[in-house]
């Protein structure tokens, strides 16, 4: 337990590192703001329509794979962690559920959904 | 028990033994020295960092035939003190539009999801700062912490470029981070333990040397989750200008760099954790403590050099490239080569120690081999049917 409170620390000291750089710089810098230094940056032209763009749906189909393998291999880190006392039928159950993880990666594949279209 | 062999443990008891005369409570003790040796290992790594900008300009520079910077101080050296008091100085702009709190709180947080790495990074035998029994997952789940800092600073700039840099930028990291996961379990299998302090303590032989193609996979695959070249999608200088950071100025920009740094020299750090033995190097680690931190720093630096001799020297993936190297060649590459790993280890179980380095290299190699040789009879297929058939030469007709 007490593990996890120099975690916390950690969290908090590298939060306020940051933290009071950015704060200290706020400080020292001017500040003279107007509309035209505030507007959007696109090379210097002016911004047509919303900035907030509808996104690729590729992007979702990808997040979507990723949180399935994620879930997964996390899954699998137990087994790491223990493959040297379990033997081999162990590690032959682990091929076979790492075996299932790539076939649904085939599947997606062969549905086309890996493709940037 | 002097201050050469445990420097951290002789100034803890010290100051335990100065606070609890005071009539401090133990426990508020501990952590008030908990407190003040993570300030000074955070504030060795921010020292180093102004060093990495340093080193990363006059490194591109010698790249590109420059000389990089070279005025201020000896080799330049102060040029990087410089920076800092221009980035101190300057106005610091919210664009309109932009959603305050969380366009401030995106670079404080990209910045911390690179030092909290180092809470689970072992320094020297005698000095690792929380010695997690789960440290690879803490690594995974921290640098989870960067992603969303992007993500944050593209949506919350109000900017199509921004928004589109973010996007890209996430689509690459969660993409490679399958990969990452997959080779972060070989070491993990080797020693039996997750704990970034058992690896090392396992590594009698480097596990570069069990599994060298897990090592590159793992290299190729940190590249692109610190989003640097040949993966920066996110900041395509010629079409988005500078991706998710675009509308950042002064020193919110100055935690995105110096995070980025960090986050590179950290990664060649954990490259030589995970696979070159950390800060082992022939017993010199047992001689003393500093002598283990130098030999830890010279590695990552070695690691770091090699990821900017990648970004310096290869040219931008366009992103369905990437993508598509990622999840139709690295992952199933990746899986093959942790199931080879797996079954390797448990058969080579038991035999002389040459035999079960030569088996695990061997096999390594040969998945290595045919993964290349697939690769190239697809690309050779692609290219043929872009270009047609090669050309037979034309017997003469009779």
């Amino acid at each position: 337990m007490s593990q996890w409170i120099y975690i916390g620390l950690f969290f908090i000291v590298g939060l306020i590192i940051p933290v009071g750089a950015i704060v200290m710089a706020w400080m020292l810098g001017p500040k003279k703001p107007n509309p035209i230094k505030l507007s959007t940056y696109e090379c210097g032209i002016e911004t047509v329509g919303d900035s907030w763009v509808q996104f690729k749906a590729q992007y979702y189909i990808f997040a979507l794979v990723f949180l399935i393998f994620d879930v997964e291999t996390v899954f699998l880190f137990p087994w790491a962690v223990k493959l040297g006392q379990l033997g081999l039928f162990a590690v032959i159950e682990g091929l076979i559920f790492i075996l299932i993880l790539v076939a649904g990666l085939v599947y997606t594949w062969r549905k086309g959904m890996l493709e940037w279209a | 028990m002097s201050f050469w062999n445990d420097p951290l443990k002789v100034a803890a008891d010290w100051l335990m033994g100065i606070l609890t005369g005071w009539g401090m409570p133990e426990i508020a003790a501990q952590i008030l020295i908990g407190f003040l040796g993570i300030l000074l290992l955070i504030s060795v790594l921010m020292v180093l960092d102004i060093f990495l900008v340093w080193v990363e300009r006059k490194v591109v520079a010698r790249f590109q035939d420059r000389i990089g910077p070279n005025r201020l101080g000896p080799f330049g050296l102060i040029q990087p003190f410089a920076d800092i008091i221009k980035l101190m100085i300057k106005e610091d702009t919210t664009p309109g539009g932009a959603d305050k709190v969380v366009y401030n709180l995106a670079p404080m947080l990209s910045m911390m999801s690179v030092l909290i790495l180092w809470a689970v990074v072992p320094l020297a035998p005698t000095m690792l700062g929380v010695d997690l029994n789960i440290g690879v997952l803490y690594i995974i789940a921290a640098g989870a912490i960067g992603t969303l800092s992007i993500i944050m600073a593209g949506w919350a700039s109000n900017n199509k470029f921004a928004l589109i840099g973010a996007f890209r930028q996430v689509a690459v990291m969660v993409s490679f981070e399958v990969p990452m996961l997959a080779t972060l379990l070989i070491p993990t299998i080797l020693t039996g333990s997750m704990g970034t302090g058992a690896i090392i303590e396992k590594q009698d032989i480097w596990f570069f040397w069990l599994a060298p193609l897990g090592a590159v996979i793992f290299l190729i695959a940190a590249i692109a989750e610190l989003g640097r070249a040949p993966f920066d999608m996110a900041e395509g200088e010629s079409e988005l200008v500078s991706g998710y950071n675009i509308e950042y100025s002064g020193m919110k920009f100055g935690m995105f760099y110096a995070g980025e740094l960090l986050h590179a020299f950290t990664f060649g750090g954990f490259l030589a954790i995970m696979f070159f033995g950390g800060y082992r190097f022939f017993g010199l680690e047992l001689v003393s403590p500093f002598l283990a931190i130098a030999v830890l720093l010279f590695k990552a630096f070695i690691g770091y050099w090699l990821i900017m001799w990648v970004k310096y020297t290869l040219l931008r993936i366009r992103i369905d490239h990437m993508l598509a190297f990622n999840w139709k060649f690295l992952t199933p590459l990746a899986f093959v080569l942790l199931m080879v790993v797996a079954l390797m280890n448990a058969l080579l179980a038991g035999t002389p120690t040459w035999l079960y380095i030569v088996g695990m290299f061997l096999s390594n190699v040969l998945v290595a081999w045919g993964a290349l040789e697939v690769a190239r009879s697809y690309s050779r297929r692609e290219r043929e049917k872009v270009e047609g058939p090669k050309p037979v030469v034309e017997t003469a007709q009779h």
